[in-house]
């Protein structure tokens, strides 16, 4: 959106650490993002890049011990979501920072009714009465698209089906208007029919609402379709960052390049042999010392097996507002 | 693809198979009706082919490929497999009988035990199968473990010290220890990363070349299946809605619920995902319990007419090498090939490709 307006979501130097008998494990290393008004920013990465730990630090959702945020900085708005106390946080989610998690059935507490579910966020952050409540959260299910929302208050969990369940788990995060709305792989476990009517209903919220979200997945087919911008994750890192349409034509980091290789294509031409990224995910234990994505690099040198890269531009604008890479290779002339 | 002239007998066969899983209710617990998991579906995969088989959950494509190598009791039809009808093989027979058909499991922390070794895992079969000594033993697990990628090294691990990647190549050796002709891979890649699932899916199409393997590939990943199969069979609620070659199925689907399917899968390419038309259906598939009458995707169909919800439709071939179950296709009147009533009396599939 806008370059000039104030980032909604401003995260700085992002580090988790989880204390375990191998180890420190360094799942989240020096990430910093930003969210604009209206934004979806789309979150990409494998299982252990660090994308749901990285949400999950932002608004205290991760068990410390083991987890531990060491550093960095929180800015929802001009308060910093690290130093509030937990009582504070607590008023923050569910009224300023929504969350969808991936699986609706184990998210949803299957002995209360959805309505009951719905309404508690309401009554605990907006200090609605019960009939208020329940006035808005027949509001809330007609707006997610459930049919005759107000005799559906009543029903349990395991009267819908995964979409259906999806959906309310969406207007439970979206009951009291939050600022941030933080999806986490909330498509995943749906199958691609009914993948296909969330991707449309959160389309037309974002017209409607104009929230700005973080969308974390792994399917770069889902974020093409859906983000704005897209952060590539690798190892507890942030690898590349770009406006959507700049990170699928001209992508700059190797992972982000033998990513896009590796999925087949629905059209186009069908490659004889699929390419692959050798190996596998890195292990996270102990501070970083080199890139992690070396062992599996095509390009590797030497600097990257004694230097982790910083993010650079690559468009001469700040890091994290235009292109941005992190990568000690860099093909002259690749990028204008 | 295949000589039309010199058409080789299919290695697999299937007719009208059905698998019912029953319902029992109330105080009694009396049989008050069925789950059609499966509900009447016939292919036929040839030799060395590679057959697709996609769909939504509970379509029952998983219950087609256990059904298969008969790890149910089919309720109905003929499972032919190299020319025995598997459907009906008494038990002593059945266990003679499967060496040659085997299968890969969708999770690969599921389906191996934790306490057994990588070699105790992969020799199993030839403990069952063979009366080879130990060496004899040995020596094929070690080859297995070369095939698919594993190093010798590992032979006395254990499973949870092995990656998602490293565990489905065990299963796939295990698959392949008793040089199986055809094997069922129950969406092998569906718990993999991404960048692990190209791994494993150039590892299937190697061992295929190099063994002469016979693939039903089950997955709901429809790039994944365009990529790997030769002939694809679309699924809806327990009956083939589409079965096709590759190509023509991705370039065209006929079915409607296929063009739904194909239209709904996300392209990694945001000018094309503006532009693209997307068909969105409309509510959830219904319960195999209770399933529609008429045809069963008539409940979602956006060309949904009025015989779409009295009469089932056939599975029948309307191109060359084309079967599709749907009204549009059955008479000549509506959009289709002219021929497709004739085509319909005969409803055989892959025998005139």
């Amino acid at each position: 959106m806008a370059d000039g307006a104030a980032p909604v979501l401003d995260v700085r130097g992002l580090k988790t650490v989880f204390r375990t008998r191998g180890g420190e494990v360094h799942a989240v290393n020096s990430v910093s993002f930003h969210l604009n008004p209206g934004e979806l920013l789309g979150v990409v990465g494998e299982s252990g890049s660090g994308k749901s730990v990285t949400m999950m630090s932002l608004i205290g959702l991760l068990p410390s011990p083991p987890a531990d945020v060491r550093a960095g900085s929180v800015m929802l708005g001009n308060r910093d979501l690290l130093k509030i106390s937990a009582e504070e946080l607590r008023n923050v989610r569910g009224a300023k920072v929504g969350f969808v998690f991936q699986d609706p059935m184990t998210s949803l507490n299957p002995v209360f009714t959805v309505g009951n579910q719905i309404m508690e966020p309401l009554m605990r952050h907006m200090g609605m009465t019960k009939a208020q409540a329940q006035i808005r959260a027949t509001e809330l299910l007609a707006l997610v698209g459930i049919p005759d929302a107000a005799a559906r208050l009543k029903s349990y969990p395991h009267q819908f089906s995964g979409g259906m369940r999806q959906r309310v788990m969406i207007a439970i995060a979206l009951a009291c208007d939050p600022d941030v709305l933080i999806a986490d792989e909330p498509t995943t476990a749906l199958d691609v029919t009914i993948q296909a009517q969330i991707l449309e209903l959160v389309k037309d919220l974002r017209k409607k609402l104009g929230m700005a979200i973080v969308w974390i997945t792994h399917d770069l087919g889902v974020i093409a379709g859906i983000a704005d911008r897209v952060m590539v994750m690798y190892g507890g890192q942030v690898v590349e960052q770009a406006p959507v349409r700049a990170l699928f034509s001209n992508p700059q980091h190797p992972y982000t390049r033998a990513l896009l290789k590796t999925i087949p294509s629905l059209t186009g031409d069908r490659a004889a042999r699929l390419q692959v990224i050798e190996g596998q995910p890195p292990i996270l234990i102990g501070a970083p010392t080199a890139c992690p994505f070396r062992a599996r690099c095509p390009q590797a040198f030497a600097r990257c097996e004694s230097e982790n890269p910083d993010r650079r531009s690559l468009d001469g604008r700040p890091v994290g507002q235009g292109h941005d890479v992190a990568c000690h290779w860099s093909p002259r002339g690749a990028h204008a | 693809m295949l000589d039309v002239t010199k058409a080789p007998a299919p290695l697999v066969q299937v007719r009208g198979l059905k698998m019912y899983f029953p319902i029992y209710s109330g105080l009694l617990r009396r049989h008050t009706g069925d789950v059609k998991a499966v509900d009447g579906v016939s292919f036929d995969i040839m030799p060395g082919e590679t057959l697709g088989l996609v769909g939504e959950s509970g379509c029952g494509k998983s219950t087609v490929g256990r059904a298969l190598l008969r790890l149910y009791e089919i309720t109905d039809g003929k499972v032919v497999i190299n020319g025995t009808d598997i459907a009906s093989l008494a038990p002593e027979a059945l266990r003679r009988a499967r060496p040659q058909m085997q299968m890969v499991f969708q999770d690969p922390q599921a389906s191996l035990n934790p306490r057994m070794t990588l070699a105790d895992i992969i020799g199993e079969p030839l403990d069952e199968h063979t009366d080879w000594d130990s060496n004899r033993k040995l020596a094929r697990i070690y080859e297995l473990m070369d095939a698919v990628g594993l190093n010798r090294r590992f032979a006395n691990r254990f499973p949870h010290e092995f990656s998602g990647g490293q565990r489905q190549r065990i299963g796939i050796a295990r698959a392949l220890a008793l040089n199986p002709r055809f094997i069922v891979c129950d969406e092998p890649i569906a718990a993999l990363d991404v960048s692990i699932q190209a791994q494993v899916v150039n590892l299937l199409e190697d061992l295929q070349d190099k063994f002469g393997l016979t693939y039903l590939f089950i997955s709901h990943d429809l790039s994944m299946v365009r990529h790997i199969a030769d002939r694809v069979a679309v699924m809806y609620l327990g009956r083939i809605a589409e079965l096709s070659p590759r190509d023509a199925l991705y370039a065209r689907p006929l079915h409607p619920y296929a063009e739904a399917l194909l239209s709904a899968v996300p392209e990694p390419d945001p000018t094309l995902a503006q532009t693209r038309q997307r068909i969105i259906l409309q509510g959830d598939v219904p319960s195999p319990a209770n399933p529609p009458k008429g045809c069963n995707f008539c409940t979602r169909c956006p060309k949904v007419f009025d015989l779409c919800r009295q009469l089932k439709p056939e599975l029948a071939e309307v191109e060359p090498g084309r079967f599709v179950a749907c009204h549009l296709f059955s008479n000549t009147t509506a959009v289709g090939s002219t021929d497709a009533l004739q085509a319909k009396e005969h409803n055989q599939q892959g025998d005139n490709r």
